[in-house]
């Protein structure tokens, strides 16, 4: 049984428990919810075994000491890592805050984001390490970013339910911020799936998918029409997540989260996060580069885009400290900050070229 | 009363450095404009960057929106004049603004824990009143008990019908904040000291050689220029590394002679540098690069003082200089390369060779008779199984060899290195490739930074005042015990400047406790 089999069966649980969670927020009964715990924490188990195995692959495979053969190298190991987290992090929640609701929201999230892993293709094998990355700082480095991260997705997904379960006319800033926000996201991801579509066999692999072909389907197709047509679909889709938004409002408010709560663990886990990423992602990633490149800021699109997560995050801090924001102000922020964190883990590799080790070479 | 009092001008600049408004403008003008400088890339060719942009916005519009973005600087913008004075601006307002806020915060941290009137105790985010039965002596000495259990050390006041209890844990942990601003200006020093005072150069040493100065990114480039290098760089290596004797050499002041290196882009060492050796090593026989490795030995005083393998995370230092390894290439002229052979007999005895290029050695026992002629740093064969060079660096080393024995044919050989396999001769000898010595540099990167360790503990303050902000907190409580024999009334009042619900259930649990033990 190698990793990749512990991961599939994760992969299960957390769907299992996703229908047990939505079960039990539909009618209550506490042994259904039990049940969508029991999953979450089988499934969190499971994949934990298939890190440590595929930690103990490399090792066999590298020969290069434990800390150096973490499984964190490319990015299918590290959105691996970054379910695991995330998964860890709403268990505590959940026994903290004596809610299971919020699971209904987090286990599609770790089932689709490993299907996804899985279905796309992506590079599963162990690839060996540059001699960039042969240092130690790699393992707390990634590790402790990966964590912060994981408290920023936290962040945004109460935030983002908080604006959207808060939020009642139409012609609301927050309403206007978070429909957009989604259509976009929708927008996006639709438009990737149709590249993927169209061009996956001439594709090798699908970061080079993403690189060379990126929205060549849709928005920056050959064909002018095509283009024009891609941009007022993505239009119209915009407008049919602000027109309809209302729906999605009554789906979340089924969850029976209390406003104070959302905002609550929005601050929280933003507060747990910045300190970690500060320390892990900023200063431990300027040791590295020091010890590796002799240089321990060199202003590369990477470390340029941390510092601009860290702003956007120490804003939320200094506004909600100082200014008294609460509520549709910082929820803003909070999902603008993780709208950085997700373009200096992914915009930065896939689009832009850096330094740094995924997707760059 | 508060007096109304006419603003200064100086009062007014003072303000507008500590308003938390200017952070929350240079927060976002810092970010805004980092994002285009991670878009467009930096100090790289013009035409480069115009392909960027065609990408995101068309090969028609690019050159006009090159030049605009070029002429505010966005090309090299982390550099430039605004960004430099936007981080200065930065660094005004943290420190104006905790200035103006430490007056306040410090008296707070001074002053200890007070008793209060009852009224301002009801008046605590967190507060508790009930009525107990019981001696007030049982009950204060219960509620103390109550204290400690929750890991307060209450102290106690008392006064006409009222004893109080109060207590105060992490007071100093409102400094965090200051610590963790602190330590944010004092990263920035550590980065100014480096740009002003630190070197940040390279160095290409090949493999035998030896230097006594790096070389900056940028120097002037004019025959002159380069022939005054040359003249300088044999001075000082001929002294030893040391400029002061250099100096005396040519002539000329030592100061002198140190600025007039600095103008020429290169920066004395003080001591010589060699490389032993460089060796690179790939994944099994694929292309991707294992390590880099480096032998590199430093001469000080005419004496070698240190000697060391470097790799990629793993460098050199020596009187604040720090060498490493960060790129490798094969010398431009191969003329005095070696080849280090192992020569192995149908018998099983083996000795090792090193030959000069074109130079001839005889196989012992035999009339064979091998030429080094010729190599190819990284070799493969065609379709047609003719041998090319694929690549210019050492990637996959192959040695020619010509073959020749009295009277028959000469054979022209390919032996490869890691292919130990085509080195096996007709005559049953094996010859194996080792290494291809001299033809080579190692890449090094060479950094003087004393900044280096004030921005480390700018660093490892940040680390102790975000610990201290988010994971410590100031919590203080009250408990006033009021009342005769009998009848004792219990408020019991409580603040924190942050999580405030683990205080809380403290309070509920000092009550509990204070409940029990009263009976
Ligand atoms: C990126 C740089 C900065 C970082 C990382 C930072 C960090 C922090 C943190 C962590 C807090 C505590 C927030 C909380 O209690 O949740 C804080 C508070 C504060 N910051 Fe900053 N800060 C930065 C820049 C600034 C600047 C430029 C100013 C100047 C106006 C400033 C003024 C303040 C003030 C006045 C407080 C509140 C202090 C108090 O509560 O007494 N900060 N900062």
């Amino acid at each position: 049984m190698d990793s990749s089999f512990f991961f599939g069966v994760s992969t299960v649980a957390y769907i299992l428990a996703m229908m047990a969670y939505i079960t039990y927020i539909a009618f209550k009964n506490l042994n259904i919810g039990r049940a969508a715990t029991a999953f979450t924490i089988t499934g969190f188990l499971l994949q934990s075994i298939g890190i440590l195995s595929r930690w103990k692959e490399f090792y066999d495979l590298s020969g290069m000491g434990w800390l150096r053969s973490a499984p964190l190298t490319n990015l299918y190991e590290s959105l691996i890592f970054f379910v695991w987290c995330l998964i860890l992090t709403y268990l505590v929640v959940e026994f903290k805050y004596k809610n299971r609701s919020f699971g209904a929201f987090v286990t599609p999230v770790a089932g689709l984001a490993l299907a996804f892993i899985d279905l796309s293709g992506m590079s599963k094998e162990i690839q060996p390490l540059v001699p960039a990355l042969q240092s130690n700082w790699l393992l707390v480095h990634v590790m402790m970013s990966f964590i912060a991260y994981a408290m920023f997705a936290l962040s945004f997904s109460t935030a983002l339910m908080y604006l959207i379960t808060t939020t009642h006319k139409k012609t609301e800033g927050s309403y206007i911020f978070w429909t957009v926000m989604l259509g976009v996201f929708a927008a996006v991801l639709a438009a990737m799936g149709l590249d993927f579509l169209k061009f996956k066999l001439v594709a090798a692999t699908p970061e080079a998918l993403i690189k060379s072909y990126l929205f060549k389907a849709t928005f920056s197709n050959a064909s002018p029409l095509i283009s024009v047509l891609s941009y007022m679909a993505a239009l119209g889709l915009v407008f049919a997540v602000w027109n309809y938004g209302s729906i999605l409002k009554k789906l979340i408010g089924a969850f029976g989260i209390s406003d104070k709560t959302l905002d609550e663990i929005t601050y929280k886990s933003i507060a747990i996060g910045f300190p970690i990423f500060t320390l892990g992602g900023l200063i431990f990633g300027a040791i590295w580069a020091d010890q590796a490149w002799g240089v321990y800021w060199s202003w590369d699109p990477k470390e340029t885009w941390s510092l601009i997560t860290w702003f956007v995050y120490a804003f939320f801090l200094h506004a909600r400290t100082l200014r008294g924001w609460r509520g549709h102000k910082a929820a803003v922020v909070a999902v603008i900050g993780f709208v950085a964190v997700i373009f200096t883990y992914l915009g930065v590799n896939l689009l832009l070229s850096g330094l740094h080790a995924y997707g760059s070479q | 009363m508060e007096k109304l009092k006419e603003k200064t001008p100086i009062d007014r600049i003072w303000d507008f450095f500590a308003s938390v408004k200017l952070a929350i403008v240079i927060f976002a003008l810092i970010g805004l404009t980092s994002i285009v400088g991670t878009v467009v890339e930096q100090q790289v060719t013009e035409a480069k960057n115009i392909e960027v942009i065609s990408k995101i916005f068309g090969s028609s519009a690019a050159p006009a929106i090159y030049n605009a973005l070029d002429a505010l600087g966005f090309m090299d913008m982390y550099r430039s004049w605004w960004f430099t004075t936007l981080l200065g601006l930065f660094a005004a307002n943290l420190l104006i603004c905790s200035i103006d806020r430490f007056p306040a915060i410090w008296r707070l941290v001074r002053t200890p824990i007070k008793p209060l009137e009852k009224e301002h105790i009801k008046g605590m985010s967190i507060k508790r009143e009930f009525v107990l039965k019981g001696s007030p002596d049982k009950l204060k000495a219960a509620a103390e008990a109550a204290m400690k259990a929750a890991g307060f050390r209450p102290s106690e006041s008392k006064e006409a019908g009222e004893v109080q209890l109060y207590s105060e844990k992490g007071r100093m942990s409102r400094l965090g904040i200051y610590v963790t601003h602190f330590s944010i200006l004092i990263i920035l020093i550590g980065a100014i000291i480096g740009v002003f005072l630190g070197f940040k150069g390279g160095l290409n040493l090949p493999e035998g050689s030896s230097y006594s100065v790096a070389f900056a990114r940028t120097g002037p480039a004019t025959n002159e220029a380069v022939r005054e290098r040359e003249i300088i760089i044999s001075a000082t290596e001929s002294a030893g590394g040391s400029v002061a004797a250099a100096a005396e050499s040519l002539g000329v002041g030592e100061d002198r002679l140190r600025a007039r290196m600095k103008e020429l882009g290169m920066e004395p060492l003080d001591f010589i540098i060699r490389c032993d050796d460089f060796e690179v090593e790939f994944y099994d026989k694929s292309d991707m690069p294992k390590s880099y490795t480096s032998l590199l030995t430093v001469m000080d005083g005419g004496r070698e003082v240190l000697k060391k393998w470097i790799t990629v995370n793993d460098p050199l230092k020596y009187k604040g200089f720090t060498f490493y390894q960060s790129s490798y290439g094969l010398m431009p002229d191969k003329a005095d390369v070696r080849f280090i052979l192992r020569l192995t007999s149908p018998s099983g005895q083996s000795e090792t060779l090193r030959v000069r290029q074109g130079e001839k050695f005889l196989i012992p026992g035999t009339k064979l008779e091998v030429t080094a002629a010729d190599f190819s740093p990284a070799l493969s064969f065609d379709e047609a199984g003719r041998p090319f060079t694929y690549n210019e660096m050492m990637n996959n080393p192959a040695v020619h060899l010509d073959i020749t024995s009295a009277g028959a044919e000469e054979v022209h050989k390919w032996v490869l290195k890691r292919y130990p396999d085509t080195g096996t001769l007709a005559s049953g000898h094996f010859i194996q490739l080792l290494d291809i010595w001299g033809g080579q540099y190692t890449g090094l990167q060479v950094r003087r930074d004393p900044g280096v360790w004030v921005v480390y503990l700018g660093c490892l303050l940040m680390s102790i005042g975000l610990y201290v902000v988010f994971f410590l907190s100031h919590r203080r409580i009250w408990i006033s015990l009021h009342g005769a024999k009998g009848s004792v009334t219990v408020t019991l009042g409580a603040s924190a400047n942050k999580n405030r619900e683990a205080l809380e259930r403290k309070a509920t649990k000092i009550e509990s406790l204070l409940r029990e033990g009263g009976k």
